[in-house]
């Protein structure tokens, strides 16, 4: 055992590439290794508070100091993010000082080996896995921060970090996986972390719930995912990222029927993941778990999972142009019918969690018009601006859950009707959260203005070739769902932060701004929404006034970053499309155009979308403000459309209707019937037989000696009998 | 002469037989029971089988009757001339079955002789006996082929004093 | 004379049978079980004659089991008595749970 872990992190790169990755291993196994502390305190934790209950007290973390298992958690939890954080770091400027073509693959051990199927554990270094590992620990650093603060006052405390590193380990297993299988433990891993943190108040029946229905919902993702798999094994003899993605575009046909299965049979992996349309039911459920976990999971992280596989596979996506375009229909379909929910809800995290649908959404269509670096461009931004949004709100929900709490008020703290005003007592985070408003609604110079707008800029631009009309709709829905997004988001700022409070008189006085624990991790991701973007920003806007002149640092840093990545996918694309003729006369760059479907180029659908967001903006904060709002118990049921985007198109009742009913009443044949009474029955008559005969055999069992002798006479008479009749 | 002592032993044999079954008291069974063994060492006897006949007086009716006849002292059964016959249904049934069974074994040994086409070994025990005697010719397979079922039967017979004397042993209590 | 002596082995064996289904004093019981142990023993060694010396081998191991079986058994029947104060079978069922 010893002697495999010490393998785990000595036995450095077989490869001999000039990237050396340093301690690559570490990165992965210390967040395993907080999981293991963490966990240990929390059984410990366990014990003493059954210990406790069995006295008849109950263990009282306030008075005489918190205990051990409450303390180092703090310590622990955080900790080892930095460390793997800072690992992360180190490798990221080895891997930029060197031109890196290939993926530096670090094996370990033969996982299984089965006839011609072999599974290495084996971690794979290139660009688009550096990236992830950059967002996932950085940002998974910060939001854990976040946690010291947020979860202090929870019995569960180091469980809940038990959790969140556990969390972590798999989530960087997923994006390091060097081959499908060990990206699929990741993938398994992170739901099953998933289901435990949403359900992390298990008390609470619905939020227990909640955690079931985020992991069932995920199992129809994953058999999807299980299908892409055993159809690429079959095709390739082999599930290394290398080998497959190396040799796709010579072993599957363009367009072919194959290829066209696995990369659906993939995206419904994805949609299960990324909460994409059809499976995205389970995502605002999710919303139950402590907010910095729908932050890290349900917002920055695992449900990018999608996106990142997309992006891993596009070779595969690449030479499957209908696969490529129900990406990107589910993209940009769940990002309008997202929003459209949005913009009614009143819950502050359903909000956030319908916002999150939509960009994942928006992701989607990026990675599947064929720019996939915008979309981990966009997935990178996102996971800046919605964990801060979310750590915000959580900052909100903390202070107004104290608040009613010094009352025994039974509101609801998450309910935006309740808060308004809360700008004046918690003046940072409303401003941090005004700037990742802004972010997301796609405002000039934000973060995700850049991200956002490359992705509609895309779509607008991949309107060529066989689906050029498809794509043209895309774009048009596209820009009608950043509008929505922009009124949304601004609706909901304004709700909580502005207006008159509603909280309550009593309850107002003990409002108040967040602990630095908290407020530190938003301030750092309050700077990265700002300027995360500039890190690729397009050549045309750069050289533009939009770009300052050609004076911001860096003009599409990612797209040259990920070019190793993703120039096998851009290649079999515009291949495709100089053989069908599709490009003949018109200027391209890779196959995408240099004009929209209505004319005008980069520059001036980036201008004309972020003034349009900006007059949503600046329309809501007026509109809104003039709203006469009432606090939640006061307030009318909404009414006409407005309730059916309420009860967000019904889709729940009618998955309940169409799926859950018929399952049950099948379970339920099969439970009264097939179980109660074949197979039961057939048990219960079995065993009746057995009694019967041992009742009547027991008839014999006189204890008496002369039964015994007689009986004994009689089959010592049978045998002779036998013997002699027999010969 | 010898088929003459035959009937004589096996009649003696057969009717003391009857008397174990028949006799009144527990005493008068055992005596029978002793002339029953008795008779039948002279069987041996009369098959070559002299060790055998020797033991079987000396153990079987020596020592073993002599234990029946302790047990039967001790428990004071001398005097109980009560007759313990199970009757009526039960005895014919009884009768039936051992009628049964000896027409079976009568209808396999009896009378043909042509039953025992290996009967002409009795030559070979009969030149064993004079090139050995009657004990080296028992003993000789008994310590050497049987030699680890005779060790068994050691242990067997440990193991039987001292469960007799677990059992009979008069409880504290 | 060997069929003879079968046939004797035979009869004593019936009437040991008969014996121990009929009687209910546990030591004439146990007498009948002897004396079918004898029967069985006669045949033994009528039939060594033919087949060899190892039934005479038999009938010594089975003297020896018998020995062994009378001292349990009779310690058997004298525990019961102690309890019973009788030796009558049809007084006690105790082969049962």
């Amino acid at each position: 055992m010893s002697a495999s872990l010490g393998m785990f992190w000595l036995d450095g790169a077989e490869s001999a590439a000039a990237f050396d990755p340093v301690l690559p291993g570490l990165i992965v196994l210390l967040p395993l290794l907080g999981f293991l502390a963490n966990g240990w305190l929390a059984l410990r934790h366990a014990e003493r508070s059954a210990d406790a209950v069995r006295r008849g007290e109950e263990l009282d973390l306030d008075t005489g100091g918190r205990p051990s298992t409450h303390t180092l958690p703090s310590l622990i939890g955080p900790g080892v993010l930095l460390a793997s954080f800072a690992l992360v770091v180190v490798n990221f400027v080895r891997m930029s000082a060197v031109e890196l073509h290939d993926p530096v693959v670090v094996r370990y051990w033969t996982w299984m080996a089965t006839g011609t199927f072999t599974v290495d554990a084996a971690l794979q270094f290139d660009q688009l896995s550096m990236i992830m590992m950059l967002v996932v620990t950085g940002v998974g650093f910060l939001i854990h921060v976040f946690s010291v603060g947020y979860m202090k006052d929870d019995p569960g405390y180091p469980r809940y970090f038990a959790y969140l590193n556990l969390f972590v380990f798999f989530m960087l297993v997923l994006v390091t996986g060097a081959s499908f299988p060990v990206m699929f433990v990741g993938w398994e891993g992170v739901g099953l972390c998933s289901y435990l943190l949403i359900g992390f108040w298990f008390g609470d029946r619905e939020k227990s719930d909640a955690g079931k229905k985020a992991f069932i919902v995920n199992r129809i993702g994953d058999f999807g995912f299980l299908v892409a798999l055993f159809i690429l094994f079959i095709n390739f003899q082999t599930l290394d990222f290398v080998t497959v993605f190396g040799e796709a575009p010579e072993a599957l046909t363009y367009g072919g029927g194959v290829v066209t299965a696995i990369t659906l049979f993939l995206l419904l992996g994805a949609a299960g993941k990324s909460a994409q349309i059809p499976l995205y039911v389970w995502l605002p459920d999710a919303m139950a778990g402590p907010t910095p976990v729908s932050a890290l999971i349900h917002a920055a992280t695992m449900v990018t999972a999608g996106v990142y596989m997309v992006a891993r596979a596009s070779v595969l996506f690449a030479l499957s142009p209908v696969g490529s375009v129900t990406v990107a229909g589910v993209g940009v379909a769940t990002a309008l019918f997202a929003a459209t929910i949005a913009l009614t809800q009143t819950d502050i995290k359903k909000v956030l969690a319908y916002s999150t649908v939509s960009q994942l959404g928006y992701m989607f269509l990026g990675v599947g018009v064929g720019a996939y670096a915008a979309g981990v461009f966009h997935l990178m931004t996102h996971a800046f601006f919605k964990a801060l949004l979310f750590l915000g709100s959580g900052a909100v929900i903390h202070s107004m859950h104290h608040a009613l709490h010094h009352t025994h008020n039974p509101a609801d703290a998450q309910d935006m009707r309740n808060m308004g005003g809360m700008r004046r007592f918690m003046p940072f985070t409303a401003l941090a959260m005004w700037i990742a408003t802004l972010a997301i609604a796609g405002i000039w110079p934000f973060a995700g203005f850049f991200s956002k707008d490359e992705i509609i800029w895309y779509a607008g631009a991949a309107a060529v070739g066989p689906y050029a009309g498809l794509y043209t709709v895309y774009w048009v829905l596209a820009l009608a769902a950043a509008m929505l997004t922009a009124f949304y988001m601004t609706r909901m700022m304004v709700m909580t932060f502005h207006g008159a409070n509603r909280t309550g008189d009593e309850e107002s006085k003990h409002l108040h701004e967040a602990p630095w624990t908290m407020t530190v991790p938003l301030g750092v991701l309050a700077v990265l929404s700002m300027f995360g973007g500039w890190i690729n920003v397009p050549e045309a806007i750069r050289e533009s006034f939009l770009g300052l002149g050609g004076a911001l640092p860096m003009s599409e840093w990612l797209h040259h970053w990920l070019e190793p990545i993703t120039h096998a996918a851009t290649q079999v694309r515009e291949e495709a499309l100089l053989a069908a003729g599709a490009l003949a006369g018109q200027e391209h760059d890779y196959g995408f155009l240099h004009h929209a479907p209505f004319g005008g180029g980069e520059l001036t659908w980036a201008l004309v979308s972020t003034v349009a967001a900006a007059v949503v903006v600046a329309g809501t904060v007026l509109w809104v403000r003039g709203w006469s709002l009432a606090p939640a118990s006061e307030s009318p049921e909404p009414t006409g459309f407005r309730k059916v985007l309420y009860d967000k198109w019904y889709v729940d009742e009618l998955y309940d209707r169409i799926i859950v009913q018929p399952l049950l009443a099948v379970s339920r044949f099969f439970w009264r019937f097939i179980d109660q009474v074949i197979i039961d029955g057939f048990v219960n008559v079995v065993g009746g037989g057995a009694r019967a005969v041992g009742w009547f055999v027991s008839l014999f069992q006189t204890g008496s000696v002369n039964t015994y002798a007689f009986v004994i006479t009689l089959g010592v008479l049978a045998i002779l009998g036998a013997v002699v009749a027999g010969g | 002469m010898a088929e003459i002592l035959f009937f004589v032993f096996a009649t003696v044999a057969v009717g003391s037989a009857l008397g174990v079954v028949m006799g009144r008291s527990p005493v008068a069974s055992l005596l029978f029971m002793v002339m029953t063994l008795a008779s039948v060492a002279g069987i041996y006897v009369l098959l070559e089988a002299h060790f055998l006949a020797a033991i079987q007086v000396i153990v079987y009716a020596g020592a073993i009757m002599v234990l029946f006849m302790f047990v039967i002292m001790l428990l004071n059964l001398g005097h109980d001339y009560q007759r313990d016959l199970r009757g009526g249904l039960f005895a014919l049934v009884a009768f039936v079955v051992s009628g049964a069974m000896a027409g079976l074994l009568a209808r396999r040994f009896g009378g043909d002789e042509a039953l025992f086409p290996f009967l002409e070994g009795a030559d070979a025990i009969d030149a064993a006996l004079v090139e050995k005697g009657a004990l080296g010719v028992i003993a000789e397979p008994l310590f050497t082929t049987y030699v680890v079922p005779f060790e068994i039967t050691g242990i067997l017979l440990l193991v039987a004093i001292v469960g007799a004397l677990v059992l009979a042993k008069r409880r504290a209590s | 004379m060997l069929s003879q002596a079968l046939v004797l082995s035979a009869v004593l064996f019936v009437i040991g049978t008969f014996g121990v289904l009929v009687r209910r004093n546990a030591i004439i019981m146990f007498l009948c079980i002897e004396l079918q142990l004898n029967a069985v023993n006669l045949s033994l060694v009528a039939l060594s004659r033919a087949v060899g010396i190892d039934g005479q081998v038999f009938v010594f191991f089975v003297m020896t089991v018998a020995a062994a079986e009378a001292a349990v058994g009779l310690a058997i029947i004298i525990s019961i008595f102690r309890h019973y104060e009788t030796v009558n079978v049809d007084s006690f069922n105790l082969l049962k749970w």
